[in-house]
Parts: structure tokens; sequence; C-alpha cells
């Protein structure tokens, strides 16, 4: 059984815990052991808090490194923001030696010590290439037959010479991973692809209004390409879509994809939080 | 002025951005930023072009700085490699250092120094987690002295609160 380190991050235990909840179950179902790393801190978040001071996002981060390390384990996110700053910690710690000693002064104040060989995985990847999209098949309880808009998110993907998942201008993880349990990816071949959400970097939090003009380019494009509903693999774009929509005309049902994938393995939509988005999921 | 300019250069360096003299301003990093499409004052090239020349009251745009999403849209397409989000993110650190912050960046930044974690926790998200099966506070520094003890003393080694507070 394949097993990996589960890392929270923030949004989803504290705005989408049924994003949490979706993980486990989808995860348990498909024969993945997550193990709660008990006592991380945030990522820490790579807009404000990297922007702030890139020592102290460091320093955090690597904390949360050497926790998977004692516990010896890759870690797996469920966000994009802790997947891109996690990420890009370890690569830092792993190519850098000499900053990897100055960090480890820090974390020998605590009686941490990190080698920088933490592997840092986000849990969509985990699912195409750990999983397959062949056990995804089977595990298909009530093929999810919904018109999909997928959603990657910025940090997912890219910088992709990093991150050498897939092509960040016409990607197909996530579709393929959305078509697996029986809906229909719209945009897989749409010319106008969507684009950040506008909640990362610090916009959403001090520039609202600019922030949610991203969300609305997004919007119309899943509209014109007849969408139903909005599928993404991040709690924070998942927040910008699910609270950006009140008062904008649009309604679409959003989903983490954990949550399409336990519909589809017949969970009840209660036990996955659906019921707790703002915009109403009706399925 | 020669000292000014190989100073800020430095500084930008030692923050992480020195790939901006790598940049030869095509312009593609503003063509295809989405925040500059939207019309925010953010224009990626001049940025890089202020930071390699040196110009550091034409680079320190704090405005245009907060504009970007961090979406790595610019990385993509850069012919030169040149880190573009590390440089914003260098001359973000700049800035905040001298003490120029948002209030709702520094709340934040509060929230990470009180709780380890950007946002809190409130009632309602704790009786949808037991509702859920999940304990009320995920087992994270959140629901753990010694590892929010453990956490407050790495971001004090760092200098953190200090920088939030100034």
């Amino acid at each position: 059984m394949k097993k990996y380190a589960f890392f929270l991050g923030c949004i989803a235990p504290l705005r989408y815990p049924g994003i949490e909840k979706s993980t486990r179950e989808v995860f348990k179902a498909l024969g993945v052991e997550l193990v709660d790393l008990k006592g991380t801190n945030c990522c820490p978040a790579p807009g404000v808090i990297k922007s702030f001071s890139k020592a102290t996002w460091l320093a955090a981060a690597a904390r949360n490194l050497a926790l998977a390390e004692k516990a010896g384990l890759d870690i797996v996110t469920i966000c994009n923001g802790c997947y891109g700053s996690l990420f890009d910690a370890a690569h830092e710690l792993h190519e850098d030696k000499d900053m990897l000693k100055d960090v480890n002064k820090i974390l020998a104040e605590i009686g941490l010590k990190y080698s920088g060989e933490t592997k840092v995985r986000h849990f969509a990847e985990v699912l195409y290439k750990e999983v397959g999209i062949e056990k995804i098949k089977e595990a298909v309880k009530k093929p999810a037959g919904y018109n999909v808009a997928a959603f990657y998110g910025c940090h997912f993907l890219k910088p992709s010479k990093l991150k050498q998942l897939d092509d960040s201008e016409s990607p197909k993880i996530l579709d393929d991973l959305i078509e697996a349990v029986g809906a229909k990816s719209v945009l897989r071949k749409h010319k106008v692809k969507t684009m950040c959400c506008g909640a990362g970097g610090g916009l959403r939090s001090q520039f609202g209004e600019t922030s949610l003009k991203f969300t609305k380019a997004n919007l119309e494009i899943m509209r014109n390409g007849g969408a139903e509903m909005i599928v993404d693999v991040c709690p924070f774009c998942h927040l910008q879509f699910d609270a950006g929509q009140k008062d904008s005309g649009f309604a679409f049902p959003v989903l983490h994809l954990s949550q399409l994938y336990g519909i589809a393995m017949g969970m009840d939509a209660k036990n996955l939080g659906i019921n707790a988005h703002i915009t109403p999921v009706k399925l | 002025m020669k000292k000014e300019i190989s100073e800020f250069t430095e500084e930008l360096a030692a923050n992480g951005g020195s790939s901006a003299t790598l940049c030869y301003q095509c312009g593609t990093c503003t063509l295809k930023c989405p925040s500059a499409k939207l019309m925010t004052s953010l224009r990626p090239a001049h940025l890089m072009r202020a930071s390699l020349l040196g110009l550091k009251d034409e680079a320190l745009n704090v405005d245009a700085l907060w504009q970007c999403t961090t979406c790595y849209t610019c990385v993509e397409w850069c012919p030169s490699n040149v880190q573009v989000v590390d440089v914003i993110t260098a001359l973000r650190n700049i800035i905040v250092a001298n003490g120029d912050l948002y209030e709702n960046h520094k709340k934040v930044a509060q929230s990470l120094i009180k709780n380890g974690h950007t946002v809190e926790n409130n009632d309602k998200i704790k009786v949808l987690r037991k509702g859920l099966g999940l304990p009320e506070n995920p087992e994270t520094v959140m629901d753990n002295a010694a590892a929010k003890a453990d956490f407050d003393k790495v971001i004090n080694l760092t200098k953190f609160t200090e920088l939030v507070n100034q």
C-alpha cells in the first residue's frame, strides 16, 4: 500500500473541511494510506508570507519538510498553494547546500534536522501517476455524468520546468482525471484556456475587486464552453470561485476533485461537506 | 549614483532576484501577464528593466508589485530564463523591509504569528468539522502547544514578528 504524510495546510481544514474529509475517504477507497503529519504549520503561503520574508518562508517550510522526513514519508498536499510552497522550498534546499546549512541552524534550535530529501507531491498527481486511471475507473459506482470545467490553477503545473508534470499551456492530467469518473471535461480542446483564479499573491486579501476580475474572466470562458460545474484541485481557487460567484450572475457548483471522486465512488454528498459550500451544489 | 545602483543590485540578488540581469526586454512577460491584460498597473517587463538597470525607485513600485498573483505565466514564456516571480518576490521583500505594508497583508501575517495558519478557526467550522467526524481543530500547530512553541521559535529566529509589527 502506498503511504504518504498528509499535509493539511490552512484553507482546506479551516474553510472547506469537506475537502479534507473527501480526500481521506477517496484515498482510503483507492488503497492509498494517508498518515497525519501532526504539528505542522502553514506551508507558509507563497503569496503574502514569502513576499514578506523569504527567510521566514523558507525556515517555516523547512520545519514541515523536516517533520515529514522524521516520519520517513513523502508529503502529499491537497492545495496548489501548499504544493507550490513546499515543492519550491524542497527544491531550493535540495539544490543549495549553503541555504540548507543555514536552515538547519534554525531547525537545530527546535531539535529538528533536515537532509534535503523530502519529496512533495500533489494529490492529483498521486491519483494520476500512482493510482492510475484504470484503477480509478474500476472504483466508480455512480458515473459523474456532468459537463465539467477543469480548473488547474497555477501552482499545480507551474513552473513546469521544475514540476515536470504536464504541458502548462495545454495540459491534460486533470481533464483525464475528471473523465475517468464519467464526467465530460468541456474545456479539454477549447481554444481559450482558463487562467489564474485571481486569489494568489496577496491579491484576494488586499485587492478584492481586481482579484474578482480574474475570476469573472474564467467564469465567462467556462460558460462559453458549456460547463455546468467547476472542478478544482486547490482550496484557494475553490474559495475564490465558490465565494466569488456571489452577486455575479454565475452560480456554477464548485467541487474539489476529491469531492467529485467521492460522489462518483458512491459516497454520501453530506459526508463530503458539499452542503456547506457558499454557491449551492445541487446534484 | 553608481554605488547606489550596485548596492541595489546586490540587495536584489541577496533576496533571490539575481536573474533580472538576464532580461533583454522582449516584453513577452507583459504580453502574457493576466494582471497586465486586466489593465492593472503591473507591467513585469518594466519591473525587470528597472531591476536590471538598478533603478531602485522605479523597481520598488509598491502598487504594481502587489498586482501580481504569482501565476508563473511570465516564467513559462520567458525566452531568457528570468525568474520573474522570484524577482517580484525579492522586490516585495525589500519594500516590506522598508516598512511599506498593506493593512490586509499585515493581518494575514499576524494570523500566521498568532495561529501558525493564515486563517483562524471559528465556531461554524468547528461544528462542520465535528459533523464530518474530524477533530474540531486540525491536528496541526493549532492543536499542539509544543509544536506551536517550536513554530514561534522558527519565525522569531528569522525576525518575522519584528518585520510585521514594525
